[in-house]
């Protein structure tokens, strides 16, 4: 037991190691740099469209253009929605209604979702006779599918109930790579700009930075009391947002290594479901359990705008790639654009 | 208190362990009731006489909304009313007259929560539970407490479910009945209008939201299914079965000597890499924010517009013609990827490097980027073509690779996958960032570009002056030293037409 004991004590005083190591890097706060810089003004976003269609509770929702966006619902519905004239572009029955996640394929010629039946269902839009139908079941997770991203029609990446991330290839329903390392289920996944890597928030609390090629998880943050349920990108791809039950979002650095900012107020006492940043990351959005939506200015960290026009829980929020509008879905059966 | 205060301490250590997800909300808001019920700085009680009984231990919507104003860092009222009907969704205080939970800022009477009934006990009550209550009011002087038509609806449901158990029920209900009668007047009235508010949240009015309702991702993880199927009134419950998504959750285990191992190698990993100062990142973040804020909707407002707001959809047809407009061609300037992301962008930087007989990397690059997105099976094939082309020897197209990725490459030419290039890609990008890319944004080609001096052809001075003077909103894409020049050419051009049209008319007249 000697042996046991030795390596406890070693991977104890690494840790400790490492928070030195990244406590040594911390010459200035984000807060002391920007001291002098204004807040963002007020941030006033406004109803523009209203998506209605859906019968039940709307879990995801993601967009795939600047006006096409897929939203998934209790309802056991996957809509297509071409949100600019709120016209539903494909209305696709699920096998299975308990559906938590979707997405849209870059390419704009897929889309997929899962949940609570493990599998991820990827569906061809470009169909030759123009039906829509299921072109593929990725089956190997053991527990619900909580989050799914495409990397190009051919890859996609899942994260799961099981605690793992899955890369898988398509064309063969094969698992290419499994991403292990996390205690916790995971909730939520997003891919870094240049889909090299990505990142994962799990009911450990803590978010992994993934390498997509080799496997490894090259980072962990952690720092959130409770489960991470949101986790995204900052554009530049050098920075990790999450947003926690503890009712914070974070910003983490991956250059630095370290958490730079806590986005909370005492104000609110709610979970957050989801999240998404600006074009410029200036400005974050966040969907709260308590059917709001904030959005906080992301280098000074105080709350600039409220979105408020939902009836139930915010589950879901995506802003366009052009930047020009954000979605939210929630509980309520609604999708809004807002602007 | 009737219903017992003792069992709120130990059952918020259970809640720890149950609803770990829900559990932090839920504590800063019994904080919060903690000190609204605060004797000296919380909200006064009061007994209100009305026509012809007492009202008891009440406040107001007014009381409530300015004391959170006073406690708690809100902004305004319209915060405070969102923060208060958050929490009588949850129960913690309710309206004595209505069965919708919502605060509202004027005389409308409010009463708090017996802790017994509050959502960290983690109720979950079985519709056992509720038949009884029902059937209890039915019980009560009608007069009262009548049972509104959703409750009575309610009922119908629920004794034609329990048809067989029903007697039970009755004689549950008759025994609380009796109960409740013993009671003194006015505690049974403030009892009756707590067990009503604790159905409201756990049955709400339909059309009401259910705050109980928990995300299906969390339920599925909840621990101790038992322990929560409590019911209010002691009825026994059949066992329920496993739902088919519960997971009981896994015992913390003590990691194993090969975790321990995996541990210390991602540890010692981790601590030597390179960390970054945080004012470094934080200059960074912040220049990054700046250099694209104009670019940001939600800041800047879009150039000429914005398509949700004005209805105009020109900004995209400007996006998907070919022909790209200033702001665009000015952001390739800001790094390398935005260049390479647009693909007008990355048309303009080929076209310039075959202009410069060097446009090999930048067909290597893209080659890689393709191949990556390509299905399995023509993977080996293109990793083959891509081999050739590039770099072997001799190949058409060579590119300088330096020694250690060439060899690296080589061998994984051997074993083609999705990624057989990537070191002679990441080799080549960073030549490319610091050479081809810095030349390409010094060239003439770019600056032009950049200053959208157009080469008109005659045709197009008169279909822009047209557009001009017909569809004049649709024309603000232009700048004004264009438009200078869009009008000087068509005034050039019309003056000669007239030059040579009296001409001809001079030379007729001679003739």
């Amino acid at each position: 037991m000697g042996e046991m004991e030795q390596l406890r004590k070693e991977a104890e005083s690494l840790k400790d190691e490492i928070t030195a190591a990244r406590k040594a890097v911390q010459d200035l706060t984000l807060q002391d740099h920007v001291a002098g810089t204004a807040v963002v003004g007020r941030v006033q976003l406004k109803t523009r469209k209203t998506l209605r269609g859906h019968l039940s509770k709307i879990y995801a929702v993601h967009w795939g253009d600047s006006k096409l966006c897929v939203s998934a619902s209790q309802d056991g519905k996957l809509i297509v929605w071409d949100s600019y004239t709120t016209n539903k572009v494909h209305a696709i029955p699920l096998k299975s209604s308990w559906v938590m996640t979707c997405s849209y394929a870059p390419s704009g010629n897929m889309v997929a979702c899962g949940g609570l039946d493990n599998m991820c269902s990827i569906y061809n839009l470009k169909g030759k006779d123009g039906n829509v139908k299921v072109m593929r079941e990725l089956a190997a997770h053991t527990g619900y599918l909580s989050c799914c991203r495409f990397l190009n029609d051919n890859e996609i990446i899942t994260s799961s109930g099981d605690c793992t991330c899955v890369l898988w290839d398509i064309e063969t329903g094969s698992q290419k790579t499994v991403f292990a390392g996390h205690l916790g289920d995971c909730m939520s996944l997003g891919v870094a700009p240049d889909f090299n890597t990505f990142i994962s928030g799990a009911c450990d609390f803590t978010a992994k930075l993934w390498d997509i090629r080799d496997g490894q998880c090259r980072q962990t943050f952690g720092g959130h009391e409770s489960d991470i349920n949101a986790i995204g990108f900052f554009p530049n791809g050098n920075a990790v947002i999450t947003g926690s039950d503890d009712a914070s979002c974070k910003l983490y650095d991956l250059r630095s290594d370290q958490e730079l900012i806590t986005y909370q107020d005492s104000g609110i006492m709610c979970g957050v479901t989801s999240l998404a940043p600006s074009l410029s990351g200036r400005l974050i959005l966040a969907g709260y359990d308590d059917f709001n939506c904030n959005i906080w200015d992301s280098l000074k960290a105080e709350r600039v705008g409220v979105l408020s026009g939902h009836d139930n829980r915010v589950s879901c929020i995506g802003v366009t790639p052009d930047g020009m509008a954000c979605c939210t879905g929630s509980w309520d059966s609604f999708l809004k654009i807002w602007n | 208190e009737a219903f017992g205060t003792s069992y709120h301490h130990t059952s918020l250590h259970h809640t720890a362990e149950m609803f770990s997800c829900v559990f932090l909300s839920i504590v800063q808001m019994e904080d919060v009731i903690a000190r609204m019920q605060d004797e000296k700085n919380g909200i006064p009680i009061r007994t209100v006489k009305s026509f012809l009984s007492k009202i008891p231990s009440v406040f107001s919507g007014s009381d409530i909304v300015q004391w959170l104003l006073k406690n708690l860092c809100i902004e305004d009222q319209v915060e405070a009313l969102h923060l208060g009907t958050l929490m009588a969704a949850h129960g913690y205080f309710f309206p004595i007259s209505d069965h919708v939970l919502t605060l509202k800022d004027d005389g409308t009477f409010y009463r708090f929560q017996t802790p017994y009934f509050w959502p960290s006990n983690c109720w979950e009550p079985e519709n056992t539970d509720y038949a009884v209550y029902l059937c209890k009011r039915t019980m009560q002087n009608k007069a009262r407490l009548e049972l509104a038509d959703y409750e009575a609806e309610s009922l119908a449901r629920l004794q034609r479910a329990f048809a067989r158990k029903w007697e039970f029920i009755f004689m549950q209900a008759e025994a609380q009945a009796k109960v409740d009668k013993k009671r003194d007047k006015i505690e049974r009235k403030i009892l009756d209008s707590q067990e009503r508010a604790f159905w409201d949240v756990h049955r709400p009015v339909p059309g009401c939201v259910n705050t109980t309702e928990v995300d299906i991702k969390k339920s599925s993880r909840m621990k101790n299914p038992h322990k929560t199927r409590k019911s209010v009134y002691g009825l026994q419950n059949d066992i329920r079965s496993h739902s088919p998504t519960h997971t009981p959750a896994p015992e913390a285990k003590q990691p194993t000597e090969e975790e321990l191992r995996e541990q210390i190698k991602f540890g010692q990993a981790q601590l030597d890499r390179h960390r970054l100062k945080m004012s470094k990142v934080a200059e960074s973040l912040l220049s990054y924010t700046e250099q694209y804020s104009d670019y940001d909707p939600f800041l800047c407002t879009p150039d000429p517009s914005n398509p949700w707001i004005s209805d105009d959809t020109t900004f995209w047809e400007m996006e998907a013609s070919k022909e790209p407009g200033q702001t665009r061609v000015r952001r390739w300037g800001f790094g390398i990827n935005e260049v390479l992301k647009d693909p007008i962008g990355r048309e303009q930087f080929l076209k310039f490097l075959e202009s410069e007989f060097s446009s090999e990397n930048l067909r290597f690059w893209l080659a890689v980027q393709e191949l990556k997105k390509r299905p399995i099976r023509e993977v080996p094939t293109r990793v083959q073509e891509i081999w050739e082309e590039f770099l072997a020897p001799g190949a058409p197209s060579a590119i300088n690779v330096d020694s250690k990725s060439y060899g690296k490459t080589t061998q994984n030419v051997k074993d083609p996958g999705r990624y057989a290039f990537e070191d002679a890609q990441e080799h080549i990008y960073k030549l490319m960032k610091s050479d081809s890319y810095s030349r390409f944004i010094r060239s003439s080609a770019y600056q032009e570009l950049l200053q959208a001096k157009k080469k008109f052809g005659v045709c197009n001075f008169f279909k822009y002056f047209l557009k001009m003077c017909l569809m004049p909103t649709k024309t603000t894409f232009f700048d004004e030293s264009t438009l200078k020049t869009v009008i000087l050419w068509n005034f050039i051009i019309i003056y000669n037409s007239c030059f040579l049209f009296l001409y001809i008319i001079n030379c007729n007249l001679f003739l």
